[in-house]
């Protein structure tokens, strides 16, 4: 268990590495000098970046340079925000991002496991056919006309109440992150509910369900302990895809309900080419993903008895 | 032992009965199999019809509905589809010098609001003439402008026109017309440029004209009929509307949907092209090679995706003039390649060990005869799946950089930049992202439901399963 774990923190490390470079590679094969643009750059904003990257020097060099400081964790100055550093960027707006996420998870989680347990039990009949026919339409809808959905939906319940009762765009609290975190984990609930459903279904005539009928267990303690709980295994692999998405999903509804997280700043950065932050966030963000793939390995291993890790 | 006495005749050959098995029916290819799974499968012979006819919409479509998408008409507007097209025709536009007059004799009352607007001429969408009775006391007028009726919340709009001079009375509206119901309020000014409380509205019914060379010139009377001053005609059909710059919605939809399907089915075929060549050369080569090769693609396999394909975006860049699909394609490929390659190297790996192989191998066949007769037909099934699934996950992905700006660059048309530019003006025009939110909506799914067909009628393991 340990020297897996620790086998899989050095394949992490070395993944990260491999984003970096990618992420620099592709970076210095922009066209012209990223410190010119057509908007201009501080003259002095320009020396200190010239300095601190040393963009006169070889790229080779140049390359050692951005790997130490990456290594340090020192991601950089910002090319359009004026004495701001990338880290404090992430440092003020990831947390954002990360509340969102997280609820977006729960919400994804809970709701993908409690409909697809239903849809199993009541298979082919009305509810089953009801929310898998929602399931379908969740998977097909792309997550900027969910989100645009869900803010109409949000003008309109306002409208209907006659006072705001629930904030359609900003950040701050609960009631703020209620409608983007669900917006944001519905396309992964759907997704979640599809794969607990056949789960479910090939567990619920299982041999030792039908042995826990027969000694007289309450159904609904055969449904609790011995079909959720082995049904659920399945849906908790898919957890590190599905942090994936809901991260760049993150992107979208934090665009369209206008929270200040960093996925908006990201996007932000890309259409002002703020080269800088686009490295910056590119190497975290992908850092961020690789310990959430291997976390989620890990505790599969633990949840899951039958699987060694090796 | 009495001696036993057998005679030729006792030996009768044994006459062997047995059943011999034979086939009843026609015997099937797999493939003429799967076409009659597929074929019994509701769902996935739906979705089959929904993917042949976007197809056809998109290939065809332009064919028939030949207006060009880059036209602008700019009497219509974000025009919702089923608008009422009427026109008349009218002479062309002259200035109006306005009406003035003395203003009236000043009062001790307060400033109040005028008595009573009128329209000087039959309000269009050419221009709106207003006039209206002198305010006591009143040093210049303010214009507004709305679209719903102010009286209930006192909300009068948009400001669209300020007079200084006391004497005059009437207003010219030529701001952005269209042929809907304004309502138009005046509200008067005191000695220091304040508005006064009061106001007066009239709700005004604009119609829609266009001039007589307008109307030649954009083919809206037959070839040889003159139009007259006050004739009816239509103007142009727009059956999907228009869009905020007066675009064509339903050609914009048509070439948009070249870009999306184009993407979503010439990436996935070259990806998976790759995938194959690389996964079947690591399978076949095996030992360190394999090791190596499959190592790479771990790596590829951890990039974020959607980061990447941003970052390579970039890096390719869009030149002026160039639609960016090509950068796209590109970046897409160099990114998607490894799951194909680990699925067939999987493939290859486990077919390699049954025991087919080996019979056909004792039988004496050939390297190529293996790989053409048992190797390619026995992947093809999964792999034509894993292409079937890849097209909407394509179509989503091209739609999301649409939609952060990192798509294909205006005026190329895609599904996904016109949803962006949709959600602007989502509440008033809910047309403009209701179509192409739609189309992205009924593709993806009819690529998942032919998918999910196309799996059950080609993965015999998946048969059983939900």
């Amino acid at each position: 268990m340990y020297s897996y774990t620790l086998k899989r923190l050095f394949q992490g490390v070395i993944t990260i590495w491999f984003i970096a470079t990618a992420t620099f590679v592709a970076m210095h094969s922009v066209p012209g000098d990223p410190l010119i643009n057509e908007r201009g750059v501080n003259e002095e904003i320009r020396r200190n970046l010239e300095e601190r990257y040393g963009l006169d020097r070889p790229v080779f060099e140049q390359y050692l340079i951005y790997m130490s400081n990456m290594a340090r964790g020192d991601f950089g100055i910002s090319f359009t925000q004026q004495n701001r550093s990338v880290n404090d960027i992430i440092r003020e707006h990831f947390p954002v991002s990360a509340t969102l996420g997280i609820l977006a998870i729960v919400f994804a989680g809970i709701g993908g496991v409690l409909w697809g347990a239903l849809t199993a039990l009541y298979r082919n009949r009305l509810p089953d056919v009801i929310i898998m026919f929602l399931v379908i339409l969740g998977i097909s809808v792309p997550s900027f006309v969910i989100a645009a959905l869900g803010q109409l939906a949000l003008v309109s319940l306002n409208g209907f109440i006659g006072f705001s009762i629930l904030p359609v765009a900003g950040w701050g609290t609960v009631l703020h992150m209620l409608v983007p975190s669900l917006v944001l984990g519905l396309g992964t609930m759907a997704f979640l509910t599809r794969l607990m459903r056949s789960s479910m279904l090939e567990i619920i005539n299982a041999d030792f369900v039908r042995t826990a009928y027969s000694k007289g267990l309450p159904p609904t303690r055969v449904f609790m302990k011995h079909q959720l709980r082995n049904a659920i295994l399945p849906v908790i692999t898919i957890l590190g895809p599905a942090i994936a998405a809901i991260t760049t999903g993150g992107f979208v509804v934090e665009l369209v309900f206008a929270i200040p997280g960093l996925g908006r700043f990201f996007v932000q950065a890309v259409q002002q080419l703020d080269y800088t932050v686009i490295m910056g966030t590119t190497v975290f963000y992908g850092a961020f993903l690789v310990f959430m793939v291997i976390a989620v390995d890990l505790v599969y291993g633990l949840v899951d008895p039958r699987v060694r890790l090796e | 032992m009495s001696e036993l006495s057998l005679t030729a005749a006792d030996f009768t050959p044994v006459t062997v009965e047995r059943e011999v098995q034979s086939i009843s029916r026609p015997s099937l290819s797999y493939w003429r199999d799967a076409w009659l799974r597929l074929k019994k499968n509701r769902r996935a012979l739906i979705s089959l019809f929904i993917v042949v006819g976007l197809l056809v919409f998109t290939i065809a479509g332009p064919w028939m509905w030949t207006i060009d998408p880059a036209t602008q008409d700019l009497d219509q507007l974000s025009t919702p589809p089923g608008a009422n097209r009427q026109a008349k025709i009218v002479a062309p536009y002259v200035p109006w010098v306005g009406i003035t007059a003395e203003p009236a004799p000043v009062s001790e009352q307060p400033i109040g609001a005028t008595a009573k607007i009128r329209l000087a001429q039959t309000a269009t969408t050419q221009s709106v003439r207003l006039e209206w009775d002198p305010v006591p006391g009143a040093t210049g007028y303010r214009v507004y402008r709305n679209l719903y009726d102010p009286e209930p919340d006192g909300a009068l709009g948009l400001p669209i026109g300020e007079i200084y001079d006391v004497r005059r009375i009437s207003y010219e509206d030529l701001l952005n017309l269209s042929p809907t119901r304004f309502w138009y309020s005046i509200v008067a000014t005191d000695e220091l440029g304040r508005e006064v409380s009061d106001h007066t509205t009239l709700m005004v019914d604009a119609i829609r004209v266009v001039t007589i060379d307008q109307a030649i010139t954009d083919g809206l009377v037959g070839p040889h009929v003159t139009p007259e001053l006050g004739d009816e005609v239509l103007v142009k059909l727009h059956p999907l509307g228009t869009d905020y710059l007066g675009r064509d919605m339903l050609s914009r939809l048509m070439y948009g949907a070249r870009v999306s399907l184009f993407m979503g089915i010439v990436a996935p075929l070259f990806f998976v092209l790759i995938g194959i060549l690389y996964g079947s050369a690591a399978g076949f080569i095996g030992g360190r090679v394999d090791q190596a090769l499959m190592r790479f693609a771990d790596f590829v396999v951890a990039l974020p995706f959607l980061l990447f394909m941003i970052l390579f975006k970039i890096a390719f860049g869009i030149g002026p003039g160039e639609s960016g699909i090509l950068p796209m394609l590109v970046a897409l490929i160099l990114l998607s390649w490894p799951a194909t390659a680990r699925l067939v190297r999987g493939q290859i790996l486990q077919i390699r060990e049954e025991a087919y192989i080996g019979a056909a191998q004792l039988l004496g066949a050939k390297t190529h005869y293996l790989i053409l007769r048992h190797m390619i037909p026995n992947t093809l099934g999964v792999i034509l799946v894993t292409l079937t699934f890849a097209v909407p996950s394509v179509i989503f992905v091209e739609a999301f950089l649409s939609f952060i700006g990192m798509g294909v660059a205006p005026p190329t048309p895609s599904w996904g930049s016109m949803c962006n530019e949709g959600i602007q003006t989502m509440l008033n025009h809910p047309h403009e992202l209701i179509f192409p939110a739609l189309l992205i909506s009924i593709t993806v799914l009819g690529f998942n439901l032919l998918g999910d067909g196309l799996r059950d009628a080609l993965d015999a393991r998946m048969r059983s399963r939900e």
